[in-house]
């Protein structure tokens, strides 16, 4: 087929703006604004430039766009090594224990923080139940910073008033980028609408000298050249087909618009991948995909097959979990749950159902006896209101989900279900890129640290959040800690090279006829067809998703096949992906907002690649719950208890494969 | 629940350079008829519920409609999003009504001094573990 280039002969020329910078930040979600608040302290002592690109309004970007209901974690009064250990136990075993422990060493600082800046974090009242942040201010609860007992939800969870978690954290961001401004006289170093969506390399051949992105607002493209950079971009969602494929499509767990493009830039750049076969398949309310945790941990509520049996405690299927997946199942981690869910699933004994009913019937019974009839009824009032807060803070329509379907959640049940997957590393999954520890940790192996923290495996590319693989279960406040400590490293990065000076392998005029290729196929066709949506010139970016979700859920382990895939289904689901990746070059767009769409799946495309390829290499089903390979369904210690480190040339689109040892750092 | 415009009640906010909708929709959902001077939703099913964009129309005339995949119609869910609370008014297929009003912040907005009080950063310090506002913690 021929190849589709833009000469500008048809769409208009974009403007085209270089923005020079010391640290440039890649994304403004919980990660990139920590590293922008951390960053711009320490840069402005040293006249440093700090600029924070994000392709939405930070206020409300990334996965903590909604709000959230809890903070998931918080160490307080544990230890950190216990959480390295909680998070080995649901991660199966593999995860990079020095980050992990750095991560849990950090973590409070920003959960103290975000309280000081006004988030309302619930406490403990002297009758042992809940405050919410306004009336644990008025019973004058001291906070968390000063020994404040928060209100656990799990051992490592605390319930906040968290509608406006975003607003608050983007806020103390952009007054920290505003001191920079002040520190170095630049005019903008915060720029949104903004959707970075190439890494171009330094004629040194080692660093990414400048980071390519467009504005989604107006005619105009951005090169930001920095000595270093923090990839602090989302994971990937709606890479397979979802369970709605109506208007429920954009109802995934994860924010719909995580569309990649972290995977992607540091693939671009060559930057080592790890664990990339790893995914997260959440089980949730259906349709509506509210929380659970809640639920499960501070009301207490129990999930069952319809017919009031814990699946988790069914002596066929937890045998043959053992027999198949060793100790590991007998950890009951969340995939090995999601796992027995499946069991009785496919035994056809669901819908399986949250017993929220009878937590609430429990809970009125214990209340009433403690505090009496009237004072009982008034606390159940309140933890009414607590059980909506929940959806209300983080997924609200799930509670629209009930409204409409007149669900009482002390009178009905609700289903639950697992998910289409989804790519990441921050939350209950841990697909990323091998990055560099902090290296002071005892017993740290050399090939966890090579100088710089959470560095890629290229100089002066840092990655924070859920770009990092094999460090999951850091969530809203981790990811904020983590995009700290890379700031931090990336600030010294700075300082050790001062003579670097970027210089970009391709000129301005070639990265413009790149990003507009779309516009130019567009118009320069549109006119052959009487209706532009069909024509067999090009492919719209939503037909292209359509067909990658396909490709997806058919041959890669999704929905359609209960997450089964094997040798021959990847093989297959490959070859079809190599075909989809040639006519990608050939998406049209007809406006700026799908030019955004044709970046976001050039984004996802390389990371569903990444997942599958990670996928096949691994020979052993060390996620059940989460994706099966039908010809290995065990796992395999002996020969598989190691990372899966992988490497994308994007000159040659060759993938280089390797083990590379796991060690226990903490018994 | 894809979020919808309510033709009388939106201005375009025609004060503005862009809507607030526009401007708030971390998907880019959110369009503007210029001939109308309409808001609309131009990708609904890429709609996450986020209700960013209802909590922020300063003419309250945007609201949800349940997903037409699976949700049944006649219910609704409307917040109102003030400086400190935030309350949402909940009402079911069958006419049940629910009020809720949580805290969304316990500081004025726009208030918030990241630096203030705090210490200089120590660059001896750089490269230990910890942050510019104090040690990591040790166990």
């Amino acid at each position: 087929m021929e190849k589709e280039t833009c000469t500008f002969s048809y769409c208009q020329r974009p403007e085209v703006t270089e923005v020079e910078c010391d640290l440039l930040i890649m994304g403004g979600g919980m990660a990139g604004c920590g590293a922008a608040f951390e960053a711009s302290r320490w840069a402005n002592e040293k006249g440093l430039k700090v600029v924070m690109v994000d392709k939405a309004a930070t206020d409300r970007s990334g996965a903590v766009a909604m709000g959230l209901s809890a903070i998931n974690t918080y160490i307080g009064e544990n230890k950190v090594a216990d959480y390295v250990k909680y998070v080995r136990n649901d991660l199966m075993g593999i995860i990079r224990e020095d980050l992990v422990f750095d991560l849990g060493r950090h973590v409070d600082n920003s959960v103290q923080l975000f309280e000081e800046w006004g988030l309302p974090i619930w406490k403990k009242g002297d009758d042992g139940f809940s405050l919410d942040g306004f009336q644990a201010a008025e019973a004058g609860k001291k906070s968390l910073k000063d020994g404040g007992t928060p209100v656990r939800s799990g051992k490592w969870q605390i319930m906040i008033n968290g509608e406006s978690y975003k607003v608050i954290v983007a806020e103390a961001a952009k007054k920290a980028l505003q001191t920079n401004r002040e520190a170095t006289g630049m005019a903008q170093n915060h720029f949104e609408r903004v959707f970075i969506v190439k890494a171009v390399m330094d004629t040194n051949g080692k660093n990414v000298a400048a980071a390519i992105g467009f504005s989604t607002r107006e005619n105009k493209i951005y090169s930001f050249k920095a000595k270093a950079m923090i990839c602090a971009t989302a994971g990937a969602v709606n890479c397979f087909r979802p369970r709605s494929v109506g208007e429920g499509m954009g109802r995934t767990w994860y924010p719909v618009f995580s569309s990649g493009s972290g995977y992607a830039f540091g693939m671009q750049a060559g930057a080592e991948l790890t664990l990339m076969e790893n995914r997260f398949v959440p089980a949730r309310f259906k349709d509506g995909y509210g929380p659970v945790g809640a639920w499960f941990l501070f009301f207490k509520a129990k999930a069952t097959d319809s017919f009031g049996e814990d699946y988790c405690t069914n002596k066929e299927y937890f045998d043959d979990a053992v027999a198949r997946y060793g100790d590991y199942a007998k950890g009951l981690g969340t995939a090995i749950r999601n796992h027995l869910m499946m069991r009785a699933m496919k035994d056809g004994k669901g819908p399986i159902l949250m017993r929220t009913h009878e937590a609430m019937e429990a809970l009125g019974k214990e209340f009433t006896e403690k505090l009496g009839e009237k004072e009982g009824k008034k606390k159940m009032k309140h933890l009414e209101a607590e059980a909506w807060e929940d959806f209300l803070d983080m997924a609200i329509g799930q509670a629209s989900i009930w409204a409409a379907n007149n669900i009482e959640p002390d009178k009905t049940p609700s289903e639950i279900m697992p998910t289409e997957p989804y790519l990441l590393g921050s939350h209950a999954g841990c697909a990323g890129f091998w990055v560099s520890g902090p290296g002071d940790l005892p017993g740290t192996p050399e090939h966890y640290s090579w100088g710089y923290n959470r560095m890629s495996t290229v100089p002066g590319l840092f990655m924070a959040g859920d770009v990092v693989g094999a460090s999951g279960h850091k969530f809203s406040s981790g990811s904020h800690a983590e995009g700290r400590l890379c700031a931090k490293s990336a600030i010294a990065y700075i300082l050790d090279h001062p003579d670097y000076k970027p210089s970009p392998k391709m000129s301005l005029d070639e990265i413009a006829a790149e990003l507009y290729t779309p516009f130019e196929i567009y118009e320069k066709h549109k006119v052959y067809t009487t209706d532009p949506e069909i024509n067999p010139n090009y492919i719209s970016p939503k037909a292209l998703q359509l067909r990658l979700m396909k490709i997806s859920d058919e041959y890669f382990g999704g929905c359609a096949t209960w997450y089964m895939t094997s040798k021959t289904m990847l093989e297959m689901g490959l070859q079809k992906l190599e075909m989809l990746k040639e006519d990608a070059a050939k998406m049209a767009a007809k406006d700026l907002h799908e030019l955004l769409r044709c970046f976001e799946n050039y984004h996802r495309i390389l990371s569903v690649e990444a997942h599958a390829r990670h996928i096949l290499f691994r020979e052993e089903s060390r996620y059940p719950g989460y994706y099966y390979r039908g010809d290995y369904n065990k796992i395999d210690d002996e020969n598989w208890k190691c990372f899966t480190n992988s490497k994308y040339n994007s000159e040659t689109h060759a993938w280089e494969f390797k083990k590379v040892p796991y060690v226990q750092m903490y018994p | 629940m894809p979020s919808f415009v309510i033709t009388e009640k939106c201005d375009g906010c025609k004060a503005q350079d862009k809507t607030a909708c526009q401007y708030i929709c971390p998907h880019d959902l959110m369009a503007l008829d210029r001939e109308k001077m309409k808001a609309y939703n131009q990708e609904p099913e890429q709609c996450w519920e986020c209700f960013n964009c209802v909590k922020i129309c300063p003419q309250q005339a945007i609201e949800t409609r349940g997903y037409s995949d699976f949700v049944p119609l006649g219910s609704s869910n409307i917040p109102m999003r003030g400086t400190d609370s935030i309350m949402w008014t909940i009402k079911f297929r069958n006419g049940i009504l629910k009020r809720f009003k949580f805290p969304i912040r316990t500081t004025a907005e726009g208030s918030v001094e990241p630096y203030a009080g705090k210490p200089a950063p120590d660059f001896a310090t750089l490269k230990q573990p910890g942050f510019f506002n104090g040690p990591a913690r040790t166990e």
